[in-house]
């Protein structure tokens, strides 16, 4: 019944959610802001995610996702080792989100 | 999605902070894990990533490119200029949106019908249509509609005459197409606000062409 409530209050255009979950906006909005403070072109961001969206069985946002992280990391932004570290706090519960 | 979807949406919580009962999936994870690595090196506020998604759940979306088209509709002077340059065309409307830059708009016409999609990946006319829905992204849709666009525009109960051409049009970063659909007969002397309203998302990517008066009405 809250799911139902909390889904009928989020905003829709035609009928359809804008993001189906919070991190999926979180991932449109780190995309849109990284580019926007001059991290890559968004033409650079474009075929990342052309790369990543080919594998059709990936939901979108994860490719989305996965495309902003290889290029951040392509560029130096962000390193592998302190990725994969910070995911298994969060997946262990050993740090809160932060949204 | 499971009960901790329903946590997520609780931005500004203080009952439950800290009460994460299972763990987060996978991709909400990375997300997580993205977004603190970001935050924690100055190079991205969470402030900012908020405005974006507020702006685009709440702002930005499918009623910009309606008033657009309404204003087609009306103002010839102002449909030659949408057509001939897109971006400052919008910008008159004064719509708060993003800058509608790499937009181009196309027009039906009685002999041709305009479709719009991404082949390759998503990209869309966001400045005026907000963020894309999901058939849109969809495999099916991206390589379909180049393929059999008539079979597709079926699938959306759009049935065109034989005489009509269709023209797909492929989106990239460097261009987004936003279609100007024909208004509809008998909505002579209707004020922008009435045939804004007529104006669907729908018709602007391709998939569909405006209500009728009467279908409006009913």
């Amino acid at each position: 019944m809250i799911d139902r409530a909390v889904a009928d209050s989020l905003p829709r255009k035609n009928g359809e959610l804008v993001f189906e979950a919070p991190w999926e906006g979180r991932a449109f909005g780190m995309a849109v802001v990284m580019h926007d403070r001059g991290a890559y072109r968004w033409g650079d961001f474009r075929d990342r995610l052309v790369e990543h969206i080919s594998d059709a069985s990936v939901p979108y946002y994860e490719s989305w996702l996965g495309a902003l992280e290889s290029l951040l990391l392509g560029h130096g932004l962000i390193e592998q080792g302190e990725l994969k570290t910070r995911f298994q706090d969060f997946k262990q519960l050993r740090r809160d989100p932060v949204f | 999605m499971s009960d901790r979807h329903t946590h997520d949406h609780d931005h500004d919580h203080d009952h439950d902070h800290g009460h994460h009962p299972e763990p987060p999936s996978d991709a909400e994870a990375r997300a997580l894990a993205l977004e603190s690595l970001l935050r924690e090196k100055g190079l991205i506020s969470g402030e900012e990533i908020d405005r974006i998604v507020s702006a685009y759940e709440h702002d930005i979306g499918p009623m910009i490119g309606a008033r657009v088209v309404a204003r087609a509709w009306t103002d010839p002077e102002y449909r030659r200029r949408l057509l001939a340059d897109a971006a400052p065309a919008v910008a008159e409307l004064a719509l708060g949106g993003p800058s509608a830059t790499n937009l181009t708009v196309i027009a039906n016409t009685p002999e041709v019908h305009n479709l719009v999609v991404c082949t390759l990946c998503s990209c869309y006319p966001w400045a005026v249509l907000g963020l894309p829905p999901s058939w849109y992204k969809s495999p099916a849709y991206r390589s379909r509609a180049v393929r059999e666009p008539r079979a597709v525009l079926h699938e959306f109960g759009l049935e065109l005459p034989d005489s009509v051409r269709v023209n797909v049009w492929d989106s990239s970063s460097d261009l987004r197409y936003m279609v100007l659909p024909e208004r509809p007969v008998g909505t002579e002397g209707w004020s922008e606000d009435e045939l804004a309203a007529l104006v669907t998302r729908d018709c602007m990517i391709g998939v569909a062409r405006p209500q009728t008066p009467a279908a409006a009405r009913s």
